[in-house]
């Protein structure tokens, strides 16, 4: 079957998808965007976190067909081609909470929303937020630094703008 | 495959009723775990996302429920469950705040977990505890039958639905006194439960509701000991007095939850430990919610 939908912004079209397929599958083997993962591909790891509509979802638990019409973001999808990278990404780089990467992608899009919602979170927010992110080279504290850098660098962007 | 991609309820209704075996997909939390490792190849898939009233919810009053009732679109998110209605479903919502992570949470849904009927879904426990009437909201082409959610279960990962219906919606009555919901796991997020136990108030007819996960074939309700809370709150005047309920009776109620519990060893834990700890979560949700019940009493008269 075909299914179109907006991706980053754009219109998007994958010909030949099999019905039972994931979203996951769909963007990594049919559109070009790679940058979700597939490791567990049961919704444990959060690797292939994207947003569906604006909430952050396991692509892997998305049936491709289920986003026909809809709007998807992936991590491809948080930069900006004109300002660079979003601020989540530069502290996650800034931080060190990148090893072997697998996770990161997931771990932006999970924490992007995140602060989205709630600029200023607590280290339990926090951990509550990446709950459904497995990462197992950094031992999180790196990602904890991350996001409270990101989270710092936000606020202090924000009063800046409103002074 | 087929991929079935009904825009309005009755296109819906008049899919799954030429393809009976077509499987409805929601969140596709459960259905695409099943696809993903190749142990279900359906037919078709009947994809409900496009039927938009799923995802709404609205309160009103319906016949054979007494007073304030919620009518929840079976595909709610439990995201949207906890933000938008844990006062009137607190149990539910509570419930569906321990469901998996963030990100199954805003894609899970209570029509998905009575479609599985799973014996460890955690909404099942808190829709049992919110009433005897709770009714699951089934559908076909042929019409809507409201089944009593004491009914809804009928065996492992076995519902009551025909295989022409769909769960449109779920009644349940807004709370009407404390409500609470216990879950035991290895961590705080992503936990099937080992077992799990919710519990609510019901001030206004006097009766009290329980609900087993993960220690029984289906989910349950601790019938027995329902009645001995309504009878010892009751005949001590405790709803008006607001006063203590005692270790013996508290005691006795964990003792009674965890009799009505018929648990198997698993790799999750073993039957003794269930039983154990459904005893434990029985006495403690009840503390929680009679202390909240009579701060309330005292705030009222204060
Ligand atoms: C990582 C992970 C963690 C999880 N953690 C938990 C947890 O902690 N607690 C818990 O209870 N569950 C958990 N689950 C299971 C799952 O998220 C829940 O059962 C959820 O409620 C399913 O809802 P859904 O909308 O995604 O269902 P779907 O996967 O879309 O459907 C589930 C079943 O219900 C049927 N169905 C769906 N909608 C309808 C309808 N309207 N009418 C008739 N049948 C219907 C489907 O055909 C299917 O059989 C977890 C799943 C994952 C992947």
């Amino acid at each position: 079957m075909r299914v179109t939908f907006n991706a980053n912004g754009r219109p998007v079209e994958a010909d030949d998808v099999w019905e039972g397929e994931s979203l996951l599958f769909m963007l990594r083997e049919r559109l070009g965007l790679p940058g979700s993962k597939n490791a567990c591909e049961q919704g444990e790891c959060g690797s292939c976190t994207v947003y569906l509509d604006g909430a952050p979802v396991c692509s892997c638990l998305v049936a491709a067909g289920q986003v026909q019409d809809r709007e998807v973001r992936t991590v491809e999808g948080l930069a900006d081609d004109e300002s660079g990278l979003d601020p989540v990404q530069q502290a996650f780089i800034d931080a060190g909470a990148v090893q072997c990467g697998f996770c990161t992608p997931g771990l932006l899009v999970q924490t992007h929303d995140l602060l989205e919602r709630e600029p200023q979170p607590s280290d339990s927010d926090i951990r509550e937020a990446l709950s459904g992110n497995l990462c197992r080279c950094t031992g999180y504290e790196k990602i904890m630094d991350a996001v409270r850098l990101a989270s710092a660098r936000k606020c202090s962007d924000a009063s800046e703008v409103s002074q | 495959m087929e991929f079935l991609r009904p825009a309005t309820w009755d296109e819906a209704l008049a899919a799954k009723a030429e393809n009976p075996s077509a499987l409805p997909i929601s969140g596709g939390t459960d259905v695409m775990v099943e696809l993903n490792f190749d142990r279900h190849r359906p037919g078709a898939l009947l994809d409900l996302n496009r039927i938009t009233e799923l995802t709404t919810w609205e309160s009103g009053t319906y016949e054979g429920q007494e007073g304030e009732v919620i009518r929840l679109g079976s595909a709610v998110p439990y995201a949207r469950i906890t933000k938008e209605l844990s006062g009137p479903l607190q149990g539910l919502s509570i419930a569906g705040n321990t469901v998996g992570s963030p990100q199954i949470r805003n894609r899970g849904s209570v029509g998905g977990n009575l479609g599985g009927a799973s014996p460890a879904g955690d909404a099942h426990p808190a829709l049992l505890a919110a009433g005897k009437d709770v009714f699951v909201e089934a559908e076909s082409v042929r019409g809507t039958r409201l089944i009593a959610i004491d009914d809804f279960y009928v065996g492992v990962k076995r519902n009551s639905l025909e295989p022409d219906e769909l769960i449109r919606a779920i009644r349940i009555p807004v709370a009407d006194g404390p409500q609470q919901f216990s879950k035991i796991g290895t961590r705080n997020a992503m936990v099937i439960a080992v077992c799990a136990f919710g519990f609510a108030l019901h001030p206004k007819n006097g009766t009290v509701g329980t609900g087993i996960g993960s220690a029984a074939p289906t989910p349950r309700r601790a019938a027995e000991a329902e009645q001995f809370l309504a009878d010892e709150l009751a005949s001590r005047g405790l709803w008006e007095s607001g006063g203590l309920i005692g270790p013996a009776a508290v005691q006795r109620f964990g003792e009674l939850v965890s009799a009505a519990a018929s648990p198997i060893d698993d790799v999750r834990g073993s039957a003794a430990y269930r039983r154990h700890a459904l005893a434990v979560m029985a006495r403690r949700t009840l503390t929680w919610t009679w202390n909240e019940y009579t701060q309330s009493l005292r705030s009222a008269a204060a």
